[in-house]
């Protein structure tokens, strides 16, 4: 519908008003010409834009004159923004400063980019990375299949107890706090006391100390997110599936397609919106996420793994107290993070016409 | 959706069974037998590990710390239940938590709907800059230092109120109930109020609140939860341990293994590590039967908050 009024558009740039006749006059930069326009859908937008521009103040005066209310409202929430978001957001230049309590900020003196360069020829920096990289990846992909499997059997099944019981059990770990999901975790996964050991002995295989080996702490770490969210994630998928239109199933069940053909063909296109939106979302907050857990799954026997930015910033900063580093780490974190979420976005946008914003 | 159950409905109302068996095609019925298993299959993976947490906490310490119980309790015992509620640490981070999670949930609904609202209204002047503004806020952070020197300057390091303020507005519990007054709440209760004279502080409170209830209800039961489960903020601005809350407490006792151990003997100090073992599995449960247990009757409320955020989310 756009494409071809910009496209035919364009040639047309240099010539004003005179061919207002045609549809493709629809072009902002010439309103003189909106004195002979009939095209409807050209002529609307044309007449909205300089009025709107002329008002915008009045509009502000008049909205504020009639619901000054509404302004009061916000003024607690708005100032809860300032201080606890965009204040840190200001108090960040301390990582391009050697920050001192004294001075606080703002005074202390700055170092340009020392504390990046520092952090980046650390040895640990390489082993940060990769540890950060490869758990949330690994955790984006393995959340991500799983929910949708669930939610599609569990619409595929008719209404009764069993479908309300999985859908209660299998949403019910949410609710359960991280640190007792990490304990129950620990406990189930113990060399000595574990069930899954237990069963493991009973296969004839040595016990395994899961905790103090890093290279299962990935493993741990994803498996048990998954094992608490995937009900939850279902809901949102269950949502979505519940909102095709039945039309599409029954025209395909008229034309003789099973369940499963119904299901590719009907279901996934009808959650893929969904789908990509929980995705860019994951992959956006892939490097934000993960303190609480990893920092609770740690020992020192799995640190090789188990090491990550979030759990690194906490202990440089407030162990340490090497503020100016800290904020540097997490500085560095918060701008890939950004950088990714608009990398997929903009990727989403590309493959599906869909993204976050519009 | 009307389609549909008038289709279904009325066929098969003589003879239901028989009905649906005839409609569905045989390869049909052999994919929803596998449908069953898998979805019996991903039951028993989130049951299994909760039914041998609860059956281990009630058995003895002995059979715990040998590891000889799975899915069924061993020699039944509820000596650690009687450990744990007698748990003045325990005690002291439940009171704590209820307070949080109160006090809390009251001024994070408050503010949440004191910022929603206006955002909601297509009169409010400039609020596609303001929420710009808030989900820029997701996208970034200044990161944990430089949010606690805040919390420093403010005075509200150690006390009660850093883990109430803070985090108490969520952007998209915002953005939920945005979303719910936009759409939920007709215009023409507007226009009829106004014709009556209300302000629009008095339309908020004695139209648009009443019609929010589930709305409320949804916001209450996110905040809370998020409060009861929560620790990283009182790890961080937190050192006074009569403030922690419950899952300061846990961690300090579940994974860090922190208890006043007083043994004199061997025998003794046996008893108290099989004790100690055994008393972990009936602290999840005490800590988590709350929430578990109000869970089955907010699911649905909490579900649909869930769903009005994903509609426009």
């Amino acid at each position: 519908m756009r494409s071809p009024l910009r496209t035919t558009g364009q040639p047309d740039d240099a010539p004003p008003g005179p061919q207002a006749g045609t549809a493709m006059d629809g072009q902002r930069p010439n309103p003189p010409a909106g004195t002979t326009e009939p095209p409807a859908r050209s002529g609307g937008r044309r007449n909205a834009t300089p009025y709107r521009r002329r008002s915008r103040w009045a509009e502000a005066q008049r909205s504020w004159r009639r619901h000054w209310q509404l302004y009061l409202l916000v003024i607690v929430p708005v100032a809860y923004f300032v201080i606890f978001k965009y204040i840190p957001i200001s108090n960040a230049v301390i990582a391009f400063k050697d920050y001192n309590v004294i001075q606080g900020p703002w005074g202390s003196d700055w170092v340009g980019f020392k504390n990046f360069e520092l952090f980046f020829s650390n040895p640990v920096f390489g082993t940060l990375l990769k540890n950060t990289f490869i758990l949330a990846f690994y955790l984006v992909l393995a959340s991500f299949p799983i929910p949708i499997l669930l939610a599609i059997g569990l619409n595929e099944i008719r209404d009764g107890w069993f479908k309300r019981t999985v859908q209660m059990v299998t949403y019910a770990p949410y609710f359960i706090s991280t640190v007792v999901v990490v304990s129950m975790t620990i406990l189930v996964l113990s060399p000595r006391i574990g069930i899954v050991n237990d069963g493991l002995g009973v296969l004839g295989i040595p016990p395994v100390d899961f905790l103090g080996d890093p290279d299962y702490f990935r493993h741990i770490y994803v498996w048990s997110d998954v094992w608490q969210t995937a009900g939850y994630s279902a809901v949102i998928y269950m949502a979505a599936l519940a909102g095709i239109d039945p039309a599409l199933h029954e025209a395909a069940k008229i034309d003789g397609a099973s369940r499963l053909q119904r299901i590719r063909n009907v279901d996934l296109p009808g959650i893929m919106p969904t789908a990509v939106i929980i995705l860019v979302l994951g992959v956006g907050n892939m490097m934000a996420i993960g303190f609480e857990k990893a920092y609770l799954l740690q020992n020192f026997l799995n640190l090789g793994q188990s090491e990550i930015i979030p759990t690194y910033v906490y202990k440089t900063g407030l162990i340490n107290a090497d503020f100016s580093m800290a904020t540097a780490v997490g500085l560095f974190n918060s701008v890939v993070n950004l950088c990714l979420l608009l990398f997929v976005n903009f990727a989403a946008k590309r493959i599906t016409g869909k993204g976050l914003w519009g | 959706m009307s389609t549909l159950t008038t289709s279904e409905v009325s066929a098969p109302r003589r003879k239901p069974a028989a009905a649906k068996k005839v409609r569905e095609p045989f390869r049909d019925r052999v994919f929803l037998v596998v449908v069953t298993i898998m979805l019996t299959v991903l039951l028993a993976l989130v049951l299994l590990p909760l039914i041998y947490i609860v059956a281990s906490s009630f058995s003895s310490a002995s059979a715990v710390s040998a590891g000889r119980v799975t899915f069924w309790p061993v020699e039944f015992s509820l000596r650690a239940y009687e450990e744990a509620l007698t748990n003045p640490q325990l005690l002291r981070g439940y009171y704590n938590s209820l307070i949080y999670a109160t006090a809390g949930t009251l001024i994070s609904v408050t503010l949440t709907v004191a910022i929603a609202y206006p955002l909601s209204r297509k009169t409010f002047f400039g609020r596609n800059v303001l929420m710009t503004g808030l989900i820029f806020t997701m996208l970034f952070s200044g990161g944990v230092i430089p949010t606690y020197l805040v919390i420093q300057d403010l005075g509200m390091l150690n006390t009660r109120w850093a883990l109430l303020i803070p985090n108490a507005i969520g952007v998209w519990q915002v953005i939920i109930a945005r979303t719910f007054f936009a759409n939920s709440i007709p215009d023409d209760l507007y226009e009829a109020a106004m014709i009556d004279g209300a302000s629009e502080l008095r339309y908020l409170w004695s139209v648009v609140l009443p019609l929010s209830k589930p709305l409320l209800a949804v916001l209450a039961l996110m905040y809370a939860i998020f409060q009861w489960n929560t620790y990283f903020d009182a790890l961080i601005y937190l050192k006074d341990p009569d403030l922690y809350p419950l899952q300061i407490v846990l961690r300090n006792m579940l994974i860090l293994n922190q208890r006043g151990v007083g043994a004199t003997d061997a025998a003794q100090l046996l008893e108290q590590q099989q004790l100690a073992n055994v008393l972990k599995y009936a602290l999840i449960v005490v800590s988590s039967l709350p929430v578990l247990l109000i869970y089955p009757f907010i699911a649905r409320h909490f579900t649909k908050g869930v769903m009005v955020g994903a509609v426009k989310g």
